[in-house]
């Protein structure tokens, strides 16, 4: 084996990136409950890959034909119905494991210099994530597709000085939501996003692995290193923390099958009602809401009122809520890391954010109007605040002394 | 790499010069691809007139027909609902239909070639999702002074039997109004003017 080996690396650097990575990537030793969803979102990655080959196998992209596709996999394909249960549910599970992972990052600071392009890399991932679940969310060509669509494309039609019909046209292939559009959204969906998006994932992995790892402490291990140039606080990733993983994924996988096998639609949550009716452009469903994982962006869309005759005001803010996240870097002026060493302004302002995201997740499900459309007009200039206030804030708090080595809570 | 007699001027210039062939090249084969995905000429030619019988259309309905994959509905008003569109001005962003939402022969707060028949396409300007028919007067949900119109479940957005959008809600403009034409008491054309031309 080992002459194998040598063989293989003078040709190609196996062993090398082996230990780069793993058995020699050193990691801290006090990686917490926060840290297993990284690792989750790469399996759940594998797992919509492989899933979504084997329903490409009888999918139709067309639009006569997808509707009745997806239910021929569902009732008449050998096992068809775990497969596409398997890729619908993963698609919310990844948003779940990745907003988790994106919470994390805010309350350890994981974004702080020298971290900023693994925070980059990461919300660009979260973009394209965002980009295939819309896209991969048309093709069942329920009403709820065809809908969910129409609005969103609509979106960019509102783009001023006469750019917005033909965008809006573009992207659609026809005039409107038409097999044109079916057809080059399963093209993006299963080939072109995907690729972006592994991609994507080793370039978050290798700015990771150059700069090390963040941890609860927010303490930089790469100071504090033994004789041999080991960190002290560190402990190879292999064995070490693949077998932490392993557990969190059996617990992650516990999780998974209860919504797999009991709740595949979670009341509505993962798979709509009205996306078991076929896309009719004639009629529109009495409610029609985005799948969860936008719907916080969507109440902020609904939030801020035409301006000058055009929507695009309504627009501009839900790319602003994202744009502001990308910033996050430089808007935090905090000298430490974590919020185990800031002060209660900072948890004071997470605690309000991460409400108002939720409250925003919820009231984007909600019928547009009243009480609903004053709530979210109240949580999106929270939820702006956030961020708009953040060099503020954080420079005013106060922090507490942060220790030399990581610490055992 | 050694760079004696090298004349260091001429391969800054060639490899400048190199790298804006290979650019213009690059832009250049971008042109197909984004044009690849406009729409098609076959996309551009499918909007073909569509004729309806519209007699057994009874006072107070709606129907809806497709029209270039759109939906287009047809109402028939009330001698009621006429008299209403007058008494709604104030309520309305843009009563005396100004922008261009209509083909130069639609004006006024009728909106329509006959008043009795309004024909618009279902879709809100808003967003693009197709409004619900709320017909009855002061609907519970719409509120007491409701005189029969749209409302648009995605956004909130309201129109009147004109669809005149209501001042105050997400949809800037009102609903568009089809190119059509009578072709006697009881069918219309949608998608041709009433010179007969097709638009």
């Amino acid at each position: 084996m080992s002459k194998f080996m040598e063989w293989v690396d003078a040709r190609f650097p196996a062993t090398k990136m082996w230990k780069e990575h793993l058995s020699e990537y050193y990691a801290p030793k006090n990686f917490n409950f926060w840290y297993f969803f990284g690792s989750l979102a790469l399996l759940i990655l594998v797992l919509q890959i492989v899933t979504g080959i084997f329903l490409t196998m009888n999918y139709k992209p067309d639009a006569e034909l997808a509707f009745a596709s997806v239910e021929y996999i569902m009732r008449d394909v050998e096992w068809g119905w775990l497969i596409r249960y398997l890729h619908s549910t993963g698609a919310s599970a990844f948003f779940v494991v990745v907003y988790l992972h994106m919470f994390r990052g805010l309350m350890y600071g994981s974004y702080k210099k020298p971290r900023e392009l693994v925070w980059i890399f990461g919300m660009l991932i979260y973009v394209a994530l965002m980009a295939e679940a819309f896209m991969g969310y048309l093709l069942p060509w329920g009403q709820m597709s065809y809908w969910g669509a129409q609005v969103i494309i609509s979106l960019f039609g509102t783009i001023p000085f006469g750019l917005g019909d033909p965008i809006a046209e573009w992207i659609r292939g026809d005039f409107v939501i038409a097999d044109a559009t079916l057809n080059r959204f399963f093209a993006f969906h299963v080939i072109a996003v995907p690729l972006i998006l592994l991609m994507l994932v080793v370039a978050h992995i290798i700015a990771l692995h150059e700069v090390g790892s963040n941890n609860p402490d927010g303490v930089d291990i790469k100071k504090n290193k033994s004789a041999d140039g080991i960190p002290k606080d560190g402990i190879p990733f292999h064995p070490y923390y693949t077998v932490k993983d392993i557990v969190g994924v059996i617990v992650f996988l516990i999780f998974f099958a209860i919504v797999l096998f009991f709740i595949p639609d979670l009341w509505g949550w993962f798979l709509e009602k009205d996306n078991f009716v076929p896309a009719d452009p004639l009629k529109t469903p009495a409610h029609i809401v985005p799948l969860w994982y936008f719907t916080p962006f969507y109440a902020i869309l609904r939030a801020v009122p035409p301006m000058l005759n055009s929507q695009f005001p309504g627009v501009a803010a839900m790319g602003l809520a994202i744009v502001f996240l990308f910033l996050v870097p430089w808007l935090d002026r905090s000298p430490v890391r974590s919020i185990r060493y800031r002060g209660g302004i900072y948890k004071f302002a997470l605690a309000v954010f991460v409400v108002s995201f939720l409250f925003l997740g919820w009231l984007g499900t909600q019928p547009a109007g009243g009480i609903y459309l004053t709530l979210s007009q109240i949580f999106s200039i929270l939820y702006f605040a956030f961020f708009i206030l953040m060099p503020w804030f954080t420079s005013i708090d106060k922090t507490k002394p942060v220790p030399e080595r990581v610490t055992d809570k | 790499m050694s760079k004696d007699g090298v004349d260091l001027r001429k391969r800054r210039f060639l490899t400048a010069t190199t790298a804006v062939v290979g650019g213009a090249g690059m832009a250049a084969v971008a042109i197909p691809f984004v044009t690849y995905m406009t729409p098609s000429a076959k996309a551009r030619a499918a909007g073909a007139p569509v004729t309806v019988d519209i007699s057994k259309l009874e006072p107070g309905k709606m129907m809806t027909i497709e029209w270039r994959k759109k939906p287009v509905w047809i109402v028939r008003r009330t001698d009621e609902n006429l008299a209403d569109l007058k008494a709604l001005q104030d309520k309305l962003a843009d009563p005396e239909s100004v922008e261009p939402q209509q083909p130069v022969y639609i004006e006024g707060s009728e909106r329509s070639l006959k008043p009795e028949y309004m024909i618009m396409v279902g879709l809100c300007t808003h967003l693009g999702c197709s409004p619900t028919f709320k017909p009855q007067m002061g609907a519970a949900d719409m509120g007491a002074d409701w005189k029969g119109g749209f409302f648009c479940p995605c956004h909130g957005s309201k129109f009147d039997l004109s669809g005149r959008v209501y001042a105050g809600v997400p949809a800037p403009t009102n609903l568009i109004v089809p190119p059509h034409a009578y072709l006697d008491n009881e069918t219309v054309t949608i998608g041709i003017d009433p010179e007969g031309v097709a638009s």
